[in-house]
C-alpha cells in the first residue's frame, strides 16, 4: 500500500444497495434450511441416529452422575437444543457488531470509523433472537435446562435435589426470564440510542451526537461487562446444571467475541471486494487481523485456564464437565472437542502470524471462515452434551437450523445497511481513518 | 575499524508534510539521503525512504520457538527423568501442566531476544554516543542529512534540490562515521 499522502480524493458517499440477487441468496439459505430442518425431524421421529442402547445409558459417564433419572429422550429435544445453540450464538454476532462499535467510542478510536456501520447493523439481529429465544424458553424449557423441573426442589420427592435447591433463589423460571428480558432491553436500548445518534450526526454534523455517542458506549460497555458474563451464566452455563466454572463467563464472551470480529472483518471484505468502501484499505483490514489474531488467542487462554484448573485440582464434580465431552456418550464429542482447539487457536494463531496474511484477504477471509464455525463448534461444544448427551450428532437437522440463521442474519444486516450511508460522513474521525496507516 | 570523516549536507525542514514530500522528490533527482531525523514517527517516512521491511519479526519467532522448546525441554527432562515426582496423580510427564510455563517462556524469550536485537542494529548500546547531525532534530525541525561521498552529484547541485524541494537550511557537516 502507497504512503498515505498518495491517496486519490474518494467520496465519502456511500450508499450499500441490498440487490435482489443477493436477498435471494440469504432467502435461498433459509429455505434450505427449512427443509433441511423438515428433512432432519422426520429422520429423527423416524428413529434413525437416534440412541436405542438402553443397556449402556447407565454406564454412560456424565448420566449417572448425579442419579437424576431423565426424562425419556424425544427427538424434538434436538430441535429445540439447535435453535438455542444458534439463537445464542447469533445473538453473540448481533450484541458483538454493538460492542465493537461501542468499544471504538469509549476510546476515541479513528482507525475504525469508515466501517463503524457495518457492525452497527448488526445490532438489527439483537430483537429477533430476543423474541425466538423467550419463546423458544417458555416451550422449551424443561427439554434444554434441568433446573426448571419442579420434583427437584419438592423435600417430599424422591427427586429432590439439595444442590440445585441452594441455588433455587438465583435459577428459577420468573428470575431467569425478567434478566433475559433486562439483557435483551440493555443491549437493544443502547443499541438503538447508539444508531439514532449516529444517524443524526450524518445530517447534523458537529461533535454533538459523538459526545452522547461516548456516554451510551461506556453506559453500554459497563451494562455488558456484567450481562455477558451473567447471560453466560444463565443460557448456557445453567444446561449443566450442578456444574460451575468462574471462568465461564469470561469463556463466552472471548467466544462470542472472535466470532463477531471475523464476521465483521468478513462482511467488509465482501462489501470491500464488490466496489463498497474504497476507503478501506489494507491497515484497516490489517487492524481488523490483528484484532482476530489477538482474541484467538485470549479466547485459548480463557479455555486453556478453565481446562487446565479443573483437570489438576480433578474434583469429580468439575471434571465431569470434560469427562462427559471427552469420553462420555460412547466418546461422540471427542473429535470436536480436539477440533475446537485445532480450527480456533492453531489454525488463526499459525495463518494470521505474518504482517501479509492480514493485509491479504485471500488470508482474511478463509481465517474469517474458520474461526465463524470454529466458534460455531465452541458452542456446540458447551450446549450439546447436556441437553441431548448421547443423542447428539451432526444431521440435516444442524445444517439446517444453521443455514436458517445464517440466511436471516444476512438478511436483516443486509436491508438494514441499505437503510443509511454506508459511510459515517460526518464522523469527526473519518479524516483520521481514511489516511490510517500502520 | 577504519574512521572515516566524511562530509554530510544537512538539509533542515520545519514541517512533516513537507520533508514527506521532499524524500521522494530527493530521490528521484538522483540524490542518496543518508538518514533522515525527526522529533517524533513520521507514518510512511520508512516507505519514502525506501527501506527494507524489517526482519525483526523472523527474529521474534525464532527467539519465542527457541523459548518454547527450551521450556518443553527442562520440565520433561526435570520432571520426567531427572527427579520425577508425583503430582496430583498426575503422569511424570504430562503436556497440560507445562503449558504455563512453556507459553511464559516463550513470551520471554521472544521479547527479550527482540528487544536485543533491535538494539544491537540500531547501535544503541549502554554507552553510545548519539550521532546528531543537527540538535534541532531532538526539538521542532525535521533534518535530512546526506553523505556526499555516497552521491555523485556536486554539493551544489544537492543544495540547490534540498532547497527547491522545501528546505529552509543547508548546512554541512563533517562527521566521524565508523566503518
Amino acid at each position: 500500500m502507497a504512503g498515505h499522502h498518495h491517496h486519490t480524493p474518494v467520496s465519502v458517499d456511500e450508499q450499500y444497495v441490498f440487490l435482489t440477487k443477493t436477498r435471494n441468496r440469504a432467502l435461498l439459505a433459509i429455505g434450505a434450511g427449512v427443509l433441511l430442518i423438515i428433512l432432519g425431524a422426520i429422520l429423527l421421529a423416524a428413529g434413525v441416529g437416534v440412541h436405542h442402547d438402553a443397556a449402556d445409558q447407565g454406564q454412560a459417564i456424565g448420566e449417572n452422575a448425579y442419579a437424576v433419572p431423565e426424562h425419556a429422550f424425544h427427538w424434538t429435544t434436538r430441535l429445540w437444543a439447535n435453535i438455542w445453540l444458534n439463537n445464542v450464538y447469533f445473538t453473540g454476532l448481533a450484541v458483538i457488531g454493538v460492542f465493537f462499535v461501542a468499544i471504538q467510542y469509549a476510546a476515541q478510536a479513528g482507525w475504525s470509523s469508515v466501517l463503524l456501520r457495518i457492525p452497527q447493523a448488526f445490532g438489527y439481529f439483537l430483537p429477533v433472537t430476543a423474541v425466538i429465544m423467550l419463546v423458544v424458553f417458555l416451550i422449551a424449557n424443561h427439554d434444554l435446562f434441568h433446573w426448571t423441573h419442579h420434583e427437584l426442589y419438592d423435600k417430599n420427592s424422591p427427586q429432590y435435589d439439595e444442590i440445585l435447591a441452594g441455588k433455587h433463589g438465583f435459577l428459577n423460571v420468573p428470575f431467569f426470564l425478567i434478566r433475559m428480558v433486562i439483557y435483551f432491553a440493555l443491549w437493544i436500548g443502547c443499541f438503538f440510542a447508539l444508531r439514532r445518534q449516529s444517524l443524526r450526526e450524518d445530517l447534523e454534523g458537529g461533535l454533538g451526537n459523538y459526545n452522547r455517542s461516548m456516554t451510551t458506549s461506556v453506559v453500554f460497555l459497563i451494562f455488558f461487562a456484567i450481562t455477558s458474563v451473567t447471560a453466560a451464566w444463565d443460557w448456557v452455563m445453567s444446561i449443566d446444571s450442578h456444574w460451575f466454572s468462574t471462568m465461564f463467563g469470561w469463556y463466552m464472551f472471548a467466544s462470542w467475541f472472535v466470532a463477531g470480529l471475523a464476521a465483521i472483518t468478513l462482511v467488509v471484505i465482501n462489501l470491500k471486494q464488490a466496489g463498497y468502501l474504497k476507503m478501506v484499505n489494507a491497515n484497516h483490514l490489517h487492524d481488523l487481523g490483528k484484532f482476530m489474531f489477538a482474541f484467538s488467542i485470549f479466547w485459548t487462554y480463557v479455555w486453556f485456564a478453565q481446562f487446565m484448573l479443573i483437570w489438576y485440582a480433578n474434583i469429580s464434580e468439575e471434571t465431569i464437565y470434560f469427562e462427559e465431552r471427552l469420553n462420555g456418550y460412547g466418546g461422540i464429542y471427542r473429535p470436536v472437542f480436539f477440533l475446537n482447539i485445532i480450527i480456533n487457536f492453531a489454525f488463526p494463531f499459525l495463518v494470521l502470524m505474518t504482517r501479509d496474511a492480514k493485509r491479504h484477504m485471500i488470508f482474511l477471509k478463509i481465517v474469517c471462515c474458520a474461526i465463524i464455525g470454529g466458534h460455531w463448534l465452541d458452542f456446540y461444544m458447551m450446549i450439546m452434551p447436556g441437553t441431548v448427551g448421547e443423542n447428539g450428532g451432526f444431521g440435516p437437522l444442524e445444517f439446517g437450523v444453521v443455514a436458517l440463521y445464517a440466511g436471516a442474519f444476512a438478511l436483516v444486516v443486509g436491508t438494514f445497511l441499505a437503510k443509511a450511508p454506508l459511510v459515517p460522513r460526518n464522523h469527526p474521525m473519518l479524516e483520521e481513518s481514511m489516511h490510517h496507516n500502520i | 575499524m577504519n574512521h572515516n570523516e566524511n562530509k554530510f549536507l544537512v538539509g533542515v525542514f520545519d514541517d512533516e508534510d513537507v520533508v514527506l514530500n521532499a524524500v521522494s522528490k530527493i530521490r528521484h533527482g538522483g540524490v542518496r539521503i543518508h538518514e533522515v531525523y525527526t522529533p517524533f514517527p513520521i507514518h510512511g517516512l520508512d516507505e519514502e525512504l525506501g527501506y527494507k521491511r524489517s526482519r525483526l519479526p523472523r527474529a521474534a519467532f525464532v527467539f519465542g520457538i527457541t523459548g518454547t522448546t527450551l521450556a518443553l525441554t527442562m520440565q520433561i527432562w526435570m520432571l520426567g527423568y531427572d527427579w520425577p515426582m508425583i503430582i496430583g496423580g498426575k503422569n511424570f510427564v504430562s503436556l497440560p501442566s507445562f503449558v504455563p510455563v512453556t507459553f511464559e517462556l516463550t513470551v520471554l524469550l521472544a521479547a527479550l531476544g527482540m528487544v536485543g536485537t533491535f538494539l544491537t542494529v540500531s547501535n544503541l548500546y549502554p554507552g553510545k554516543r548519539p550521532l546528531l547531525f543537527d540538535s534541532r532534530s531532538t526539538d521542532d525541525k525535521f533534518i535530512m542529512a546526506v553523505d556526499l561521498s555516497k552521491n555523485s552529484l556536486s554539493q551544489d547541485e544537492i543544495t540547490a534540490i534540498l532547497r527547491n524541494s522545501g528546505a529552509i537550511e543547508v548546512n554541512t557537516k563533517i562527521v566521524e562515521i565508523e566503518s
